[in-house]
């Protein structure tokens, strides 16, 4: 990653129960999970480390329970971690005064949730306005402004509604203008789309993708679903039982799952959809070609063109480099999972 | 397990055999060997804790001082406080506004005339729930002005106008701080169970001594009455707001003081909104018994004519009081029930136009009400009256079911009441000393048993013993009377959607009325006496024996259900086998309330003349002795408690039983 670093947290760790600070230092900072459980202790993360990349959307994934939502709240600082280091722009986020942290959220940091977090006694508006009013924005500037994320998020014409009179989807666009009106940085979402039914969640993935593609945010995004993880996220850190197993671009978890666990999950995705050309690539071969692809393009989505056209076509790298060929053979094999380049 | 269980039952009978012989033949043992202080608690033993009470009340009263202030200012202060927003509204609506004082008095204003105020009520229930709640509110207060109860009933109205936004305000001010003091929270929760099951007469008494006879005791007792429930509703719905909601709050920038006010209080107002309608019908509860010193209205109007029996005027007052009840009740579920309101654009004058419509009728009233006299007071020579009626209703009853009523009441004195009192004075203190010792550290384990015994040893000491157990037996009998009889309707109606939607209706406007209206009906029917004041028991406390063993057979898993029915259960079957055991522990919850419910009645019916611990309440209440009341209150008190704890215990036991099972 040549992409400077906005977020960065080194060895953290969140313990709940009876004096774990005291349990952390007495096993030298790293016990084990059965020295906690004996101590009668809850580890909700362990040993963390996560760095994200500006522009990137960074997204942490495991089963329920496997500590996700801790870990993100301790990025956030809404939850005090145990022990670890965390440096959000270079600052270090967990030396910083109750003054400073609040700054911090007014400018630089939004969030997402899971059950929306709408305040029921406010409407459509002043709920996408709330950051602003707590800033001490006037009302007009902030009525304003909210008026614009709103429009973004596709909700014009609701703006006087109340939550409850809007659908679990709607609600969730009114959470996400909510965190983008005073423009973070650093964009939390925690499972915002697990609350909604499965075609809403699919549409509301490909919004985010857009709205992504317009804004340029720097995004932590947490879910349960692989699938989902793999449509949105540039790299996936996949959390069990507290611990980060393995950290990795969605291809490489495919191809090279660094545990069994990982390997559980990864099993049904279809190769297709998260392996890049150049990782398909084979060598040339050939000189007639039907055309020049991008080495970042999805197998699964050029699949047709290739096949269709009969001939191999050359990839090409970043820097304009040939990086090999494909054809329809090397389609059908990694469809069918055969012969797979190591 | 099957052994445990033998040996379980063995314990309790052996208990109850012991208690049996020692009840009926404690006397004769006792003379036998001379111990007769066993049975008899000696007055020379007795620690006189009421008249340190008195002595340290009147030692605070008098000599007590804080710095430059003395105690006395504190409640001058008080007093004032409360007194000028209180004379201002009696003013309006009542006495009308003068220049100076007595005989010299110069008229400035005279008191609102009726209609605007019926108006100005009507308007704010079409506001608030539409066109059936302002037909039912105004027919309340016409029903209020037709039966010449238009004073007393303003009077009451004043003092609830003014006590209600004091213990809603107090009440949230205490929660809040609660929320986020973890102490506060801890030393206020002992303290507010403590208030909640202490009688109602007991509160008066102290506050009483310290403010003396009139209308502002009478709203300070109703204050500190009506608080707890706001205090605890505030804390939990405080705490039940989601964790998400207050995290969007502080990834927001909230500070704190932004959090509490713009996060958590806003997203908390629906719960809220059900502690300020508790308030509400706790302070006009409180409203009516307060009457008793001095603070006039409704409830002076029942106390006289249940003094003079006349039955007439007693039930038109009675009904006076409920419907002002349901009104107010209707009326602050409507604005809790509210969302949040419109959006609506328009200028002030067009979103205030009700306001000033009304404002301008009040206005206009004044000069139309001097111009028309019947206008300003509602001549009393148009006021119905249903007195004749009802005294004709009860002369009927006297004469037509005398000896029906007379025999019923014989019957259950001669086989039920009499019996079970005697048997429970027959009790010698020391083995009752044993006896709350052993079961509430049987069902509860040691610290309810220790805790027993002090409370047990604090009312045998107090010399309150025989007042005790009248106590005890008063409120047994009628919690028994009223779970046979409520359960039993509970579980019909629980089987029927119907049903239970009807049942509901009914006990919600029950629950509404205050306490004081039941002695109405029953010493209209029965006279004064035990019976009567168990009838009245009964009526009062029945509710949650209905209600809790109706939700409770609704709560059953309809899976449950349908297991059972493919098992080939009966209906029989199916509610005895099914519904009933999951229902258990729903029940015994409503036989908590019930009895909580009964010993709050049982002081009450002190006016008709029971013997018991309520009785040396209102009897300390009459006397103004503060340091009596205070003792005698604080037993009734350590009773409820411990009934309360026992019965808690039980059910976790119960409960835990079943998950060791499963
Ligand atoms: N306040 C808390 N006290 C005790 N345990 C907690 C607390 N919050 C979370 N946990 C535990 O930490 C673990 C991780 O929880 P969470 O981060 O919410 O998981 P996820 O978001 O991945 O579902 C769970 O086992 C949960 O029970
Ligand atoms: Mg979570």
């Amino acid at each position: 990653m040549d992409r400077p670093t906005v977020l960065e947290c080194r060895n953290v760790w969140k313990l709940y129960g009876p004096q774990a600070e005291s349990v952390l230092s007495r096993h030298g900072g790293a016990p084990s999970p059965e020295a906690l459980r004996e101590a009668g202790i809850v580890p909700a993360v362990r040993q963390a480390d996560v760095t994200v990349a500006k522009g990137e959307i960074f997204v942490i994934m495991g089963l329920s329970g496997s500590g996700k939502s801790t870990l993100v709240r301790c990025l956030s600082r809404l939850i005090e971690p145990t022990a670890g280091e965390i440096r959000f722009e270079g600052r270090d986020l967990l030396k910083m005064s109750e003054a400073e942290l609040i700054d911090l959220r007014r400018h630089k940091m939004g969030m997402v949730f899971q059950h929306f977090a709408l305040l029921p006694h406010l409407t459509v508006l002043e709920n996408a306005a709330f950051p602003l009013e707590v800033q001490g924005v006037d009302r007009r500037t902030r009525l304003d402004r909210a008026r614009q994320v709103i429009e973004l998020v596709g909700l014009t014409g609701r703006e006087m509604r109340y939550p409850h009179q809007l659908s679990g989807g709607q609600q969730q666009r009114v959470g996400i203008a909510r965190s983008l009106i005073v423009e973070p940085d650093l964009w939390f979402l925690d499972e915002p789309f697990s609350a909604l039914d499965p075609l809403i969640r699919r549409e509301m993935q490909d919004e985010l993708l857009r709205l992504q593609g317009r804004l340029q945010k720097t995004i932590v995004f947490i879910t349960h679903d692989f699938d989902e993880a793999i449509r949105l996220a540039d790299r996936i850190a996949v959390m069990r039982d507290g611990a980060i197993v393995q950290t990795a671009t969605p291809e490489e978890l495919v191809l090279r799952p660094a545990t069994d666990y990982v390997a559980e999950f990864t099993r049904h995705i279809p190769r297709a959809k998260v392996m890049r050309l150049g990782t398909a690539a084979r060598p040339l071969i050939g000189s007639d070609f039907a055309g020049d692809l991008p080495a970042t393009a999805l197998v699964a989505a050029v699949a047709d063109r290739i096949e269709a056209a009969g001939k191999p076509f050359r990839v090409i790298g970043a820097a304009g480099e040939v990086l090999g060929q494909v054809d329809a053979r090397t389609i059908v094999d990694i469809l069918i999972g055969r012969d797979l380049p190591a | 397990m099957i052994r445990g269980r033998a040996a379980s039952w063995a314990f309790w009978l052996g208990l109850a055999g012991i208690t049996a012989v020692l009840s009926l033949n404690g006397k004769e043992i006792a003379q036998a060997t001379g111990l007769s202080w066993l049975t008899k608690y000696p007055q020379a033993w007795q620690l006189h804790l009421d008249r340190q009470i008195s002595a340290a009340l009147k030692w605070l009263l008098e000599e007590a001082t804080f710095g430059p202030f003395q105690f006395r200012d504190f409640t001058r202060l008080l007093s004032a406080l409360i007194e000028a927003p209180y004379t201002l509204l009696r003013n309006l609506v009542v006495d009308g506004f003068a220049w100076g004082r007595g005989q010299q008095a110069v008229p400035i204003l005279p008191p609102m005339a009726w209609l605007p105020v019926i108006l100005g009520f009507g308007l704010l229930a079409l506001r608030l729930g539409g066109a059936r709640l302002a037909v039912l509110v105004t027919a309340a207060f016409l029903y209020l002005l037709l039966f010449g109860l238009w004073q007393s009933a303003m009077v009451t109205l004043v003092s609830v106008v003014i006590a209600v936004p004091l213990g809603v305000l107090g009440g949230a001010a205490l929660g809040i701080l609660a929320f986020r003091v973890r102490w506060i929270d801890r030393a206020l929760r002992p303290v507010l169970d403590l208030m909640q099951t202490v009688p109602v007469f007991a509160y008066l008494v102290p506050i009483l001594f310290l403010f003396g006879f009139g209308p502002m005791a009478a709203l300070v007792a109703t204050v500190i009455y009506a608080m707890p429930p706001m205090v605890r509703i505030t804390t939990i719905g405080l705490r039940g707001v989601p964790e998400e909601v207050v995290e969007a709050g502080r990834m927001a920038g909230c500070t704190r003081r932004q959090l509490l006010w713009k996060v958590q209080l806003p997203s908390a107002r629906r719960m809220m909104m059900v502690g300020v309608n508790q308030v509400i019908m706790l302070t006009l509860n409180m409203v009516i018994i307060a009457s008793m010193i001095g603070a006039g209205g409704l409830g002076y109007d029942v106390l006289t004519a249940l003094r003079k029996l006349d039955v007439g005027r007693g039930v038109e007052a009675g009904f006076g009081i409920v419907v002002l009840a349901i009104a107010l009740d209707k009326l602050s579920q409507a604005a809790a029930n509210r969302g949040p309101r419109d959006p609506s654009g328009g200028s002030w004058l067009y979103r205030h136009r009700w306001i000033l419509a009304w404002a301008a009728v009040v206005v206009a009233s004044y000069p139309l009400a001097m111009a028309i006299p019947p206008l300003a007071v509602y001549p009393a020579g148009w006021q119905l009256s249903t007195g004749g009626f009802w005294s004709a209703v009860v002369s009927w009853i006297n004469l037509n079911l005398y000896d029906q009523i007379e025999a019923v009441k014989v019957a259950a004195l001669t086989w039920v009441l009499v019996p079970v009192k005697t048997f429970l004075l027959g009790i010698p203190w020391a083995w009752g000393l044993v006896l709350a010792g052993t079961i509430a550290g049987g069902i509860g384990g040691w610290r309810l048993g220790v805790m027993a015994v002090l409370m047990t040893g604090f009312i045998i000491t107090a010399g309150l013993w025989p007042e005790a157990m009248i106590t005890i037996y008063l409120c047994g009998v009628s919690v028994v009377i009223a779970m046979l009889i409520g359960v039993p309707i509970g579980i019909l109606a629980g089987q029927n959607d119907r049903a239970y939607g009807v049942v509901t209706l009914i006990l919600d406007t029950l629950q509404t009325l205050p306490s004081f209206v039941y002695l109405i009906p029953v010493v209209m029917l029965f006279k004064v006496g035990d019976f009567s004041a168990m009838i009245a028991v009964v009526m009062y406390a029945i509710v949650p024996a209905i209600r809790y063993a109706a939700v409770g057979i609704r709560g059953v898993d309809p899976q449950l259900v349908e297991a059972g029915i493919v098992s080939g259960c009966t209906r029989g079957q199916l509610i005895r086998k099914v519904k009933l055991p999951l229902a258990m522990p729903s029940i015994l919850l409503g036989l908590n309330q019930t009895i909580m419910l009964a010993i709050s009645m049982l002081v009450i019916t002190a006016l008709v003349g029971t013997r018991d611990l309520g009785q040396e309440v209102y009897i300390a209440l009459t006397k103004a002795n503060a340091g009596k009341g205070i003792v005698a209150g604080l037993a009734v008190a350590f009773i409820a408690m411990m009934s309360d704890r026992i019965i808690t215990a039980a059910i976790a036991r119960r409960t835990a039983a079943r998950e060791t099972h499963a």
